[in-house]
């Protein structure tokens, strides 16, 4: 069971003169309990790509399918989009309840829970996501802080026990704390109930960090998909895409500049410090290679 | 769907008609309208035709544009066709059906209400097809600015309403935004009475609301931070100037107002 996307394309104002190809014959398949991270630059298509993901957008070719139900097919469509949850860019713009309680509790409502099983999804959501149940049911949304208001959000997609969870830039905006608090919130969700999690995100070092997988998009086109080390080996590659490095892999072809022979497959921070500890011990505390 | 709609869009372009002074073209649509009413004779219409085709067509507009300005008055045309074909009763009875009548008065008289309400839809729609919002607020305010010495706030509202022109597309693109989000959260405006659609609405206006608020109060601060502060002593980069165009176009209105009227004063009495 996976989402399956086959060939698919979106075109944008397709009988129109100024047609745009948004998303171009992408396939990929995203397993339970991975972590794939979408990079691309500005207009490569990962926003249209992922909400095909769960059917807000129909592709103009290709198909998806979530654990079998086909997108395109209004029925199926409900069902599978149950399936997967969706985050957009500051979801903290779409609360609008009274309180915080009522404002998770709209998801989970809207899929039909009794509720009981409604009030247990939203603490636990609110658990998860750290905003105290006690402290914060009873609370307007509107009053809370940027970084609350953003867990807020959050809790009322995970309250809907999504097995996919799809983010569009879910920390951009906050600060280093409320970006680590977000992450930790997904990296628990993915190891405790086996969610996937499929993440556009800009931060490099995050993905280096986090991301099983990583799909590179560029004009629409999907060019490399594979594991964070693979695809950052190829630094003028992804340079030329106009495109970050992790800071760990920056630092690797900084040394290499200084002609330190780093290998070229030291990516990841554990294997830069690794290898300059190991060079450190070969030259008693000098390091020059 | 929310994008197809579409309010006071401008044509690009580089005509004569595009060239003339917005006060010109804002006076001319008013005068246009005028027009519309003063005709009392169906043939009267001809040359008001005429000249609704001159300028779509010196304006190089593809006639489609027009027409797509007019597709929101269909249901309303379609209506006073209706009316006025079968409650209409003067003239000749054509065919009489228990209380539905068809006259030849009631034809008449729907074919005058329909095209008066093409010609004044496509008048006011040939103004804005051919003059930027900038430009026509611009107008406005210069045409209003006599009032400003009786306390009329002119720069203000010509202020209000280039703001509000200019935040139709950003709003509508967030609405799609907020739709879709909700759409994802298993909110359903399709389905239901009219009442649990209305209730639909919620998850969609609060949002928008608390947004515009807060993209109107982000707004004021970076007016004001660029020393914005009212019309006050405020001078023009691009000074509204009249041409011999203009003079030309209003001529042109005058002799087809004033041939309308003495026309039928003539012909019609």
């Amino acid at each position: 069971m996976s989402i399956v996307v086959k060939n698919l394309s979106h075109t944008y104002m397709e009988k129109s003169k100024i047609a745009v190809k948004a998303v171009d014959d992408v396939s990929l398949t995203v397993e339970p309990g991975e972590f794939l991270c979408i990079i691309g630059h500005t207009g490569s298509g990962k926003s249209t790509l992922i909400q095909h993901f769960n059917g807000l957008m129909q592709p103009t070719s290709g198909s998806v399918t979530v654990d079998g139900y086909d997108m395109a097919d209004k029925k199926q469509r409900k069902l599978g989009r149950e399936l997967v949850g969706m985050v957009f860019q500051y979801p903290e713009y779409q609360l609008f309840e009274e309180t915080v309680y009522k404002d998770v509790a709209f998801g989970p409502t809207n899929m039909g829970l009794d509720a009981e099983a409604v009030k247990n999804a939203v603490f636990e959501a609110m658990e998860r996501v750290g905003l105290a149940i006690d402290k914060f049911c009873e609370k307007s949304p509107f009053d809370l802080s940027g970084g609350e208001k953003r867990r807020a959000a959050l809790a009322g997609i995970i309250a809907m026990q999504p097995k996919y969870l799809v983010l569009d830039e879910p920390m951009a905006g906050l600060d280093p704390m409320g970006r680590a608090e977000i992450l930790g919130v997904l990296e628990s969700l993915r190891r405790e109930k086996n969610t996937a999690v499929i993440m556009i995100s800009h931060s490099m070092d995050d993905i280096m960090r986090h991301a099983t997988r990583v799909a590179v998009l560029e004009k629409g086109r999907l060019i490399r998909l594979g594991e964070p080390r693979e695809i950052f080996k190829e630094t003028k590659l992804i340079r030329e895409m106009g495109l970050d490095i992790p800071q760990s892999a920056q630092i690797a072809e900084l040394l290499r500049k200084k002609g330190v022979a780093v290998p070229p497959e030291v990516v990841a921070e554990d294997e830069l410090v690794e290898f300059v500890l190991a060079a450190a011990g070969r030259n008693n505390g000098r390091i020059n290679g | 769907m929310v994008k197809d709609i579409t309010l006071g869009q401008y044509f690009p372009g580089n005509s004569p008609i595009h060239r003339l002074d917005p006060r010109t073209k804002l006076l001319l649509a008013l005068a246009f309208i005028v027009l519309t009413f003063l005709v009392k004779e169906l043939v009267m219409f001809v040359p008001v035709i005429l000249f609704v085709g001159a300028v779509v067509f010196i304006a190089r507009l593809p006639l489609s544009y027009l027409l797509k300005s007019l597709k929101p008055m269909r249901f309303l045309i379609i209506l006073m066709l209706l009316f006025n074909l079968f409650f209409v009763s003067s003239g000749r009875v054509l065919f009489e059906w228990k209380f539905i009548k068809l006259t030849t008065g009631g034809i008449e008289q729907s074919i005058f209400i329909v095209l008066r309400l093409l010609l004044l839809v496509s008048g006011t729609s040939l103004l804005t097809l051919t003059t930027t919002p900038v430009a026509l607020t611009d107008g406005l305010e210069r045409m209003l600015s006599p009032l400003a010495k009786i306390g009329f706030p002119a720069h203000d509202m010509a202020m209000m309403m280039t703001i509000a022109l200019r935040f139709i597309p950003t709003l509508l693109e967030e609405t799609e935004r907020i739709i879709k989000a909700q759409t994802a959260r298993g909110a359903d405006f399709e389905s239901g009475n009219i009442i649990k659609r209305a209730r639909c609405m919620i998850p969609i206006l609060v949002p928008l609301f608390v947004s515009s608020f807060r993209r109107a109060d982000e707004l004021a601060i970076a007016m004001e931070s660029r020393c914005y502060h009212g019309g006050e002593g405020r001078t023009k980069m691009k000074v509204l100037k009249y041409s011999v165009s203009d003079l030309i176009a209003v001529l042109i209105m005058a002799a087809l107002i004033a041939g309308t009227v003495v026309l039928q004063g003539v012909l019609f009495a």
